[in-house]
């Protein structure tokens, strides 16, 4: 009788085991299909589009002739587009977190702004496109140019940059603030020359992130209708003759780099589909690289500090 | 007389206190102007959505919107039922959340409590990348990978269809589901897993019957999250997806969602005023309700059913 009991009892744990171990090669049969489909992604771009990058493919404008075309439009447009983005989104975005970490008191204006930060970080990216479509473009007659495109993704990815700047200075210990404070510093003193350079290693990390995903973002640029075939170059910032700095380019017209795949895409020739490929890997690049750099930095910092 | 060097400090420093005093609250009210930004930009995009929709609704009415199933503005007798564009967001949503959910939840489970930690710093920023990537390249793959890959094994699968850009919208928002999901199982605290081990449970009874539960807030906002995200979803929709809007529930032919028309039409050249126009906005303030009604109760829930340790 007992030992029919105890034979029982493990053949349970038996099959909790086996249960257990068919969990285990489910789990990283689950993992699997992930970084199964980010290879079988990048392979199939890379085998595709791999060849067709080249120094011509970077130096020559969109053509109606798939071999000659290239992405210098585009890579100059994302590259303007990302400097207006960060221009406007990493002050502002910085500053509205300082303000909510360390200065806002507990009341409901605090909680509104925090409930709508939390929201807008949810909003579809399309939803940021129609309101720069209505705001930008028609409102304030910015049209569809560089300066439009640049403030639509810096609004994108502001709730970004703000949620990424509280929690690096949330981080930063309150000895630190207090010891600022017990020399006689004031609260501004404290935060920039205390809390903002040790919290500097996560903020850094937020603003690449962010940027990061500005770069792949193409929804709302349609949505403002940016132009897809563009076969010339903003004015460039820099002139040779007086006053030598132009802004002329940030009320150009343009083209990005998602944008220009896009179009490539959706031709039904496979000789552009290639093309589109070969921007895919540059794309790919280019977000696998400052993510690289992101998650470096963070690795780096968190390595540094010892508090 | 030592005392009169730091006297005269002091007086000097009372001017500069002021100016001090002045500065630290212009700083103050400067970063306070910063965050009211973010206010800002819900009111901009609030009344941006309505105030270009008023007019629409004035031509449609709400019932024939909020209850047609024919999306047909470019015809003469011109239609405008959002089920025709609302049919193809749920069936990409419901595709993607399909591959989502078991595939993110297992994926959370089993880095929460069965992976070493040498694996889970390999695979977290994997993931992390895997979200990363630009949604257009997704739209790439799915249009010149996974459909012709699908079309192998349902040969009557046409190019544009809604199951694969469903497929890869639901790898794509994966490490999303996982990420807030493992957080929340992480969050359990070891004394519950521990009391659970004396109980004589494995690993898998533990994490079935207390982690899950215990975390169960974090997981389901997780879900809703994910509804919302893949709700949002465009590009890969818009690529692979075909651009006409079709009321079907079948995942095997072509439709167009909510936020892909609104791309097809900015595609041409709209202009200002017209009723085409207009008709954007329309479908993109549901597509606004809509996500923030799905992010609302995301945050309702976690925060109601948070158990507190």
């Amino acid at each position: 009788m007992k030992s029919e009991s105890a034979k029982d009892v493990h053949k349970l744990i038996a099959w909790a085991k086996l249960w257990q171990a068919g969990f285990i090669i489910l789990g990283v049969l689950s993992l699997l299909v992930g970084i199964v489909t980010l290879v079988a992604l990048l392979a199939d771009m890379f085998i595709k589009g791999g060849p067709l990058i080249s120094w011509r493919f970077f130096t020559s404008f969109p053509s109606r002739n798939a071999e000659e075309a290239g992405i210098l439009s585009a890579w100059v447009g994302s590259l303007l587009v990302m400097f207006v983005t960060a221009l406007a989104a990493i002050p502002l975005g910085i500053a509205s977190g300082i303000y909510l970490e360390e200065y806002a008191r507990k009341n409901w204006i605090a909680d509104l702004i925090e409930i709508n930060v939390a929201n807008l970080a949810g909003v579809p990216s399309i939803i940021y496109g129609l309101l720069a479509l209505g705001l930008f473009v028609y409102a304030f007659h910015l049209g569809d140019t560089v300066l439009t495109a640049g403030l639509t993704l810096a609004i994108l990815v502001l709730p970004v940059v703000i949620v990424t700047t509280r929690e690096a200075i949330r981080a930063v210990p309150s000895s630190i603030r207090e010891a600022s404070y017990a020399l006689g510093s004031s609260k501004w003193q404290t935060i920039r020359s205390h809390v903002l350079p040790y919290g500097m290693g996560g903020i850094l990390t937020g603003v690449i992130v962010a940027l990061s995903r500005a770069i792949g973002e193409t929804a709302p640029l349609i949505t403002i209708g940016a132009l897809t075939f563009i076969a010339f170059l903003p004015d460039s910032p820099v002139q040779s003759q007086f006053p030598y700095i132009s802004f002329a380019w940030l009320m150009s017209p343009f083209t990005v780099l998602p944008i220009q795949m896009f179009n490539w895409v959706s031709r039904p020739q496979p000789e552009f589909q290639l093309n589109a490929a070969a921007a895919g890997v540059v794309l790919v690049g280019m977000t696998l690289l400052v993510n690289g750099l992101a998650i470096y930095l963070r690795y780096q910092f968190r390595k540094g500090i010892k508090w | 007389m030592i005392d009169q060097p730091i006297k005269s400090t002091l007086a000097k420093s009372k001017p500069s206190n002021l100016v001090r005093n002045l500065q630290e609250k212009l700083i103050e009210f400067l970063l306070f102007l910063a965050a009211s930004s973010s206010v800002a930009i819900t009111i901009g995009i609030i009344y941006i959505l309505i105030s270009e929709s008023v007019s629409f609704f004035q031509e449609v009415s709400l019932v024939e919107f909020l209850t047609g199933t024919e999306w047909t503005p470019l015809f003469a007798d011109a239609k405008y039922g959002i089920w025709a564009l609302l049919a193809g967001t749920i069936v990409t949503t419901a595709v993607a959340l399909f591959v989502a959910i078991p595939i993110g939840t297992i994926s959370a489970v089993y880095l929460s409590e069965f992976a070493p930690e040498k694996l889970r710093e390999i695979v977290k920023p994997c993931l992390e990348i895997l979200a990363g990537i630009p949604s257009v390249v997704y739209g790439y793959f799915a249009l010149l990978f996974v459909t012709p890959l699908l079309q192998r094994f349902l040969s009557d699968l046409p190019s544009f269809n809604m199951l694969s850009p469903g497929l890869v919208t639901g790898i794509m928002i994966i490490p999303f589901i996982s990420s807030i999901s493992e957080d929340s199982m992480r969050a359990v605290p070891a004394s519950l897993r521990e009391g659970s081990y004396a109980m004589g449970a494995t690993r898998l009874q533990t994490a079935w019957s207390v982690v899950l539960p215990a975390s169960l807030s974090g997981i389901s906002a997780a879900y809703i999250l994910g509804i919302s995200r893949a709700v949002g979803i465009t590009m890969i929709v818009a690529i692979a997806g075909g651009l006409q809007p079709n009321f079907t529930w079948n995942p095997m032919e072509s439709a167009a969602t909510i936020a892909t028309f609104i791309v097809s039409v900015s595609l041409g050249d709209l202009p200002h005023g017209t009723i085409e126009y207009q008709s954007i906005f329309a479908a993109g303030i549901t597509l606004f309700v809509i996500t923030l009604i799905t992010n609302i109760i995301g945050h309702f829930i976690s925060k109601r059913y948070r158990e507190i340790y």
